[in-house]
């Protein structure tokens, strides 16, 4: 499958046969090809295809067992990565207000306060997801879709060039999702390049252009359209059985020689 | 003035008192510096770990009082050294073994208690042993409370400093560790604070009792409130009610102060599980409301 380069647009990421995986056994591999700055791709897969994995290794939590990730031109702090668990504390006693400041923390790092400038921009982001009025709510206070929502806000503020997100979009009301959605399309068009691990394929077919369809290796990469052919489906399904079956057969030749 | 000051019985013993004035002083550098550690220690769901370190500090107590006595300075180090030995040993074991922090935590304070009650039992007598055990706020000394003081000072600093840095560490780590570099400086500088306030808890409430003025009014608090600034300032508050109603029963009453601060502290805490809003009750009360309605 090569990979798919917009003419004139610069590659932000490169996957040079990459393996990714725990434990020495691979959960994605031999992965090649690029990711072009502005890109809104989406991953899409059976389950325990990798892709969460293919998000951790792109955000730099996952060390490749073999094969590299190249980020050009960006820094992994720069990244905005949300993912599918939210990792926070809920019952943590923080405001709505001062936990999507947190987002702001590459510019205020520690110590530095919060000029009228950026109490400004706060309550932007709050107001863009919908949650005005709620910012002196306790987090713990919100109901899931609330809670995605100050998520999303965070990552607003976190102004990051490249935003991951794994599964944003489980276990939330579809008017939460629209509202997200919404966001998600201004960061594209703000030539943000977002990449999205979703199960949902008709919101993908809506919303995302390029699709990445992932089952342990590469199955497809393109037009969304072309990308989520019946065909393909069908191939990414049998990978994934076929490699459920036999666990062993996820080790591969070369990833002996690698370990 | 004085004399109609004197007749007030909240007040009395403390006029009239050098001691009990020492022991509020020392009450109020306890609440002011380990009281908000307590608070974090709560949030991050550290409350055993505070007290297993608190029976951490005592073999380099004891050792402390083996080569020197009762004395303040080498049985201050030796509790820093021995707290901070043992913070790094705990997280280690529990990172690259298949022990879990939990148990991790309680094998090093069954083994730091047995060892300090030993090592004291070598040279001491079992008064000295009660003090080490259940520490001496009423006799608190100069040298004593500057330390208290100073512990308390450099707390209060760096918490004000790191405060920002704390909360994110205990909200959301994982994000802290995605946006910063700064999240091993919180979790060490976190443990550095502890071992320090638990070595200044110890002076004046003993190694069974330290952690009480940490944890008691940190719970008391949260049952009141869901915003960290609040909180904070209500569980110094509590703590130090708590301490100075603790000092006044064990005058009047003539109990030992240690265990009458902490008695009063934990009964702070019962009164806010009856009666706090966040408590059980009342979130059963407000259901109930909610459905007559």
């Amino acid at each position: 499958m090569k990979p798919r380069a917009r003419a004139g647009s610069e590659v932000l990421l490169r996957f040079d046969n990459l393996t990714l995986g725990y434990d020495r056994h691979p959960a994605v591999h031999h992965l090649r090809g690029e990711i072009v700055t502005g890109s809104l791709l989406a991953i899409v897969g059976p389950n325990g295809a990798g892709k969460s994995t293919l998000l951790k290794g792109i955000a730099g939590e996952l060390r490749p067992l073999q094969g590299g990730i190249e980020l050009r031109g960006l820094q992994r702090r720069q990244i905005a990565y949300l993912t599918q668990q939210a990792t926070l504390d809920s019952s943590f006693p923080i405001i709505v207000h001062d936990f999507v400041a947190m987002g702001l923390w590459r510019e205020i790092g520690a110590f530095a306060g919060l000029n009228h400038l950026l109490r400004r921009r706060i309550a932007e982001a709050i107001a863009r997801v919908g949650l005005c009025g709620l910012e002196t709510r306790p987090i713990g206070s919100l109901s899931g879709g609330q809670l995605q929502r100050a998520l999303f806000a965070r990552v607003l503020l976190q102004d990051a060039p490249l935003v991951l997100l794994d599964e944003p979009y489980g276990a939330i009301d579809a008017a939460s999702v629209r509202d997200l959605a919404a966001l998600v399309r201004q960061w594209h068009n703000e030539g943000r390049t977002v990449i999205a691990v979703l199960h949902d394929l008709e919101h993908v077919r809506q919303e995302y252009p390029e699709t990445l369809l992932l089952a342990r290796e590469l199955v497809a990469r393109g037009d969304t359209a072309n990308v989520l052919s019946d065909a393909n489906l069908l191939r990414a399904r049998q990978l994934a059985e076929g490699r459920g079956e036999d666990q062993a057969a996820a080790i591969c030749h070369s990833d002996h020689d690698a370990a | 003035m004085t004399e109609t000051l004197s007749s007030l019985p909240l007040l009395s013993p403390f006029i009239e008192f050098g001691f009990m004035r020492r022991a509020l002083a020392g009450c109020l550098a306890l609440s002011l510096g380990a009281t908000p550690v307590g608070v974090f220690l709560m949030l991050r769901r550290m409350s055993l770990a505070g007290d297993a370190m608190s029976h951490a500090i005592l073999p380099g107590a004891a050792i402390g009082y083996l080569v020197a006595g009762l004395s303040l300075p080498a049985m201050t180090l030796g509790g820093l050294v021995a707290g901070l030995a043992v913070a790094v040993l705990a997280g280690g074991v529990a990172r690259n073994t298949v022990i879990k922090e939990d148990a991790s935590l309680a094998t090093f304070y069954l083994l730091s208690l047995s060892a300090g009650v030993l090592i004291i039992s070598l040279r001491g007598s079992s008064v000295d042993l009660l003090h080490v055990l259940f520490g001496s706020v009423l006799a608190l000394d100069d040298a004593a409370l500057f330390l208290l003081a100073g512990f308390a000072s450099l707390s209060v600093l760096a918490l004000a400093l790191g405060l920002r840095l704390f909360a994110l560490e205990g909200c959301d780590p994982a994000f802290l560790a995605r946006i910063s570099r700064l999240g091993p400086v919180a979790h060490y500088g976190f443990m550095i604070l502890l071992v320090l306030n638990l070595v200044a808890g110890f002076h004046a409430l003993g190694t069974l009792m330290a952690v009480g003025i940490m944890i008691l009014p940190a719970a008391a608090a949260r049952l009141w409130v869901c915003n960290l600034g609040p909180l904070l300032l209500i569980a110094v508050g509590t703590a130090f009610a708590g301490s100075l109603i603790g000092l006044l029963l064990s005058y009047y009453v003539n109990l030992p102060a240690g265990p009458a601060i902490v008695l009063t502290l934990g009964a702070c805490y019962l009164l806010s599980l009856a009666v706090g809003p966040l408590g059980p009750l009342a979130s059963r009360w407000r259901s109930s409301w909610h459905f007559e309605r």
